[in-house]
């Protein structure tokens, strides 16, 4: 019995790096299966392969070995789902530039943007006639959003980031709130985009990104706060993709004060340890 | 860990800029700069064989569409609401030959027209002449569109129209006046209806309804009980209206057997065609759905239909479907199926599906791809009805496609807060009081339209600017029909809030075609289901007559092949709907045969 809670403890451990991804793949089964949500399983076939393909090729190439491929999975099946577009390359070109992104975009060591994010604010930005983010419901009703914020709440508790979604969302819905008054737009209205999948997707997986977050747990708070700030300044000049920018802003000045305010060994320290 | 190399570091640098310069350069490769020679007749007509030319007024066609003014509650996003209900369908009621057009109002007291083609190139209004143009009386609905089709096989044409409100059909009294039949029909008290269209699903001789709701039916738009009545997600409602299939009786009558046929969808149906996919002689049911997947009604025997929407590869990936047409476009003797969607910007790229049968269909089994991205017909804004016809006479059938939501303010767009809202959960988006308002704005407006020629080989070219199709209204219903018997494809257009369009065609010299008028004996007397397959220079091509097809329109009952350069047709073979065959040798180029049913 220990020995079976000790394993499940482990598996549901911050240590385990196929925790994400396995999340991440049951929600695109689960909501392809019950709902057909993707444009098709070939497109984000390719945007994985991809990712994949590109992190495998550039981590040898820069590094000198090959890198546990679970983060270019995860960006390889966000941008496959994030993505809508009827053409086939924008899921290639998109996977291909947040990887690359990774490993060009660096300040002592690390990256600064999240690679998903800084792929899908490109595409949307630079090819915007045919590329636009997921904006629909996964199905008609609300229990498979109410799971998937429960089975998300759940792993991000375990993986010690809850704080940064709770943070997030509750910023969000004051800044809704806010927002409604100053439209006069129903606040439902206002609400309406956090209750969609691609909000799940933000929430669960781009903004606690490790790898992409600042160290201190207050800091992590500050920072997604700020992008709700920016998100909600977005959102009042009318720009759909508000959430993906506003992460593309304040994310990498973020990291960029850390990195700066970090003394340069260590911080070359952390870079390699991550 | 530092990338240290300095050549790596600009290696992937380049490779960088490189990945985010490829939209640009994909962009240019795909969209080369086109002539600055736009809308020039002779130039059109060199390039591309036709030319088109704006002439509803210089006909005597004065129509303007008003649309309807629903219940105050939906008045902050009342233009989007009330956003249908231009639509045109073609015949020739009085059988003189010459193709009339029928077309729709959607304000409440507001008069329908019917706009009889005097031969000379001119019409004339006789709606109010023959009884077709009070339909839309306060407290009965308005009309969002017409379908003609002889249901008592007397020769000639009777109108079924639908309504957001109480369907009508009117008896045609020998081409000179109409006479009201709804009761006797045993037609349903109220439908919110955007689609219909006859077809004789079980081949009995006697044409059948289908109608298809798009609001429930219990839904009266001008009393609203609540403001819970908008689809109940984006793109996976299941709340729309009913579905309808009405069996005629003969004597007038019909009863509604969709249920008992296997028909049940609640989806929001905007566009349906019927045609015969497999070749089993039956039709089958093709429905294009908005807020949804499209279903594909596969017709057994005409004993009951089965939904095939998955099965078939058409009911995955949902979006707004408005059209719904079919075309032979590779002259290979199968029919593709076109469904218009949203497109806009950054926003929403949804892409329009073009269906194209893969090789080895049968009565058992038909599968589709969506080739519109790789054939060039994908792009094409908020997308609203299209058809197919060869509009240059060249042998291969070109597509029209028309579009544009709802044009206000020019300079003030509404999509942000339609997209927000539309991606909400159900009991966000289903409730009309949480839509933020309108507020004069635009949603897709003022979009360019679509007209795609087909090179033959797979791909189509789009010329809409070049041919003379400049209108940037918001165009709902697309009709064809050779208005002038010469042989080639005019175009109406009915646009919401705007002025119906009649785009006379001028095709370059030298060009064949041949046309067929077909009457039914042992089948339906409207011929609706019958398939013609013309054999010529190595070519073959398949039509089938349509009881409605596109976006709430009727091409002409007559069918119209080009022929390119051939002055010679080799053989024509027609499959009835009674599933006699007959073979025409050798048919005269350059004419239209009228052709009965053998006995």
């Amino acid at each position: 019995m220990s020995q079976s809670k000790s394993a499940l403890g482990r598996f549901f451990s911050p240590e385990n790096r196929y925790l994400a991804p396995l999340l991440i793949t049951t929600i695109l089964l689960v909501s392809q299966v019950s709902f057909g949500v993707l444009e098709s399983f070939s497109r984000t076939a390719l945007a994985i392969a991809t990712s994949v393909l590109f992190d495998f090729v550039l981590g040898r190439l820069v590094f000198g070995k090959y890198p546990n491929l679970a983060s270019a999975y995860i960006t390889g099946i966000s941008v496959g789902i994030l993505v809508r577009s009827p053409e086939f390359w924008p899921y290639a070109l998109c996977a291909a530039l947040s990887i690359t992104s990774k490993y060009v975009l660096r300040w002592r060591g690390r990256h600064l943007w999240n690679p998903s994010n800084f792929g899908i604010s490109a595409v949307l930005l630079l090819a915007p006639e045919y590329v636009a983010a997921l904006s629909i419901q996964w199905g008609n009703n609300v229990w498979p959003m109410i799971v998937v914020w429960i089975l998300g709440a759940l792993i991000v508790y375990r993986v010690r980031r809850f704080h940064i979604t709770f943070t997030y969302v509750v910023s969000f819905l004051a800044f809704a709130a806010l927002r409604s008054a100053i439209t006069g737009h129903p606040l439902l209205a206002e609400v309406a985009p956090i209750t969609g999948p691609m909000y799940q997707l933000f929430i669960f997986f781009m903004i606690t990104d490790p790898k992409t977050t600042v160290k201190p747990k207050w800091a992590q708070c500050l920072v997604v706060f700020l992008v709700a700030v920016v998100e909600m300044i977005l959102r009042l000049a009318h720009n759909v993709d508000a959430p993906f920018y506003a992460l593309g802003i304040v994310g990498p000045a973020a990291m960029a004060v850390e990195i700066w305010r970090t003394p340069k060994r260590t911080s070359q320290s952390v870079g390699a340890a991550a | 860990m530092e990338v240290r190399s300095p050549l790596l570091r600009v290696s992937l640098a380049v490779l960088l800029a490189a990945l985010l310069a490829a939209p640009l350069v994909y962009k240019r490769l795909t969209h080369p700069r086109q002539s600055a020679n736009v809308n020039d007749a002779a130039t059109a007509l060199a390039r591309y064989g036709f030319h088109l030319q704006e002439s509803a007024k210089a006909s005597g066609i004065d129509f303007v569409h008003k649309a309807p003014t629903l219940d105050v509650k939906l008045s902050h996003i009342m233009e989007q609401v009330a956003s249908m209900g231009a639509a045109v369908s073609i015949v020739d009621f009085d059988r003189d030959g010459w193709d009339d057009i029928y077309v729709v109002n959607s304000a409440e007291g507001s008069r329908n027209a019917l706009y009889k083609n005097l031969g000379n190139g001119m019409f004339r209004d006789v709606a109010e002449e023959v009884g077709l143009a009070d339909v839309n009386q306060p407290g009965t609905g308005v009309s969002m569109g017409a379908v003609w089709g002889d249901y008592d096989n007397d020769g000639y044409e009777d109108v079924f129209i639908y309504k957001w409100g109480k369907p009508e059909l009117f008896h045609n009294d020998g081409g000179k006046h109409f006479t009201r039949v709804t009761e006797q029909a045993g037609l349903p008290k109220w439908v919110n209806a955007n689609t219909a269209l006859w077809l004789d699903y079980d081949n009995d001789g006697k044409l059948d309804l289908f109608l298809g709701g798009y609001y429930p039916e219990d839904v009266d738009l001008w009393h609203l009980k609540n403001t819970k009545m908008m689809p109940n997600s984006f793109e996976y409602a299941t709340n729309g209206g009913r579905k309808y299939l009405f069996h005629n009786l003969g004597g007038g009558r019909f009863e509604e057997v969709s249920a008992k046929m296997g028909i049940s969808s609640r989806r929001w149906t905007l566009a349906a065609v019927a045609a015969d996919l497999r070749g089993t002689g039956y039709p089958d049911l093709f429905l294009s759905n908005d807020y949804g997947v499209s279903e594909l009604y596969l017709n057994e025997a005409g004993k009951r239909f089965r939904e095939a929407g998955k099965e078939s590869g058409v009911g995955y990936a949902p979006k707004s479907g408005m059209n719904a047409a079919i075309g032979d476009i590779l002259d290979n003797g199968h029919e593709a199926i076109y469904v218009s969607n949203i497109s806009e910007e950054g926003v929403l790229v949804q892409g329009n599906n073009l269906w194209v049968p893969k090789p080895g269909e049968s009565a058992n089994k038909i599968s589709y791809e969506n080739m519109a991205n790789a054939m060039g017909v994908e792009l094409g804004g908020w997308s609203f009805g299209a058809q197919f016809g060869d509009l240059n006479n060249d042998g291969f059938l070109d597509l029209y496609l028309t579009n544009g939501n709802v044009s206000l303010d020019q300079n003030r767009s509404y999509w942000y807060d339609y997209s927000k809202v539309a991606g909400g959960n159900e009991a966000i988006i289903s409730d009309a009081a949480n839509w933020p308002p309108l507020d004069g704005r635009s949603l897709a407006g003022y979009q360019h339209k679509h007209v795609w020629v087909n090179d033959g080989a797979g791909q189509f070219q789009e010329v809409a600017q070049m041919v003379g199709v400049t209108d940037v209204y918001d165009g709902r219903s697309v009709a064809l029909a050779d208005f002038s018997n010469r042989g080639v494809l005019d175009v109406v257009v009915a646009s919401q809030r705007a002025p119906l369009l009649l785009y006379k065609n001028t095709v370059a010299p030298g060009r064949h075609w041949i046309e067929f008028d077909l009457e039914g004996r042992h089948s339906n007397r409207s011929a609706i289901g019958a398939e013609i397959r013309v054999f010529w220079n190595g070519r073959e091509q398949l039509q089938e007559v349509s009881g409605g097809s596109g976006f709430c329109a009727q091409n002409q009952r007559r069918l119209h092949f080009g022929l390119g350069m051939a002055a010679a047709v080799d053989r024509v073979e027609i499959r009835w709907p009674s599933g006699m065959k007959q073979t025409i040798l050798a048919p005269a180029v350059d004419q239209i045969h009228k052709v009965q049913e053998p006995l």
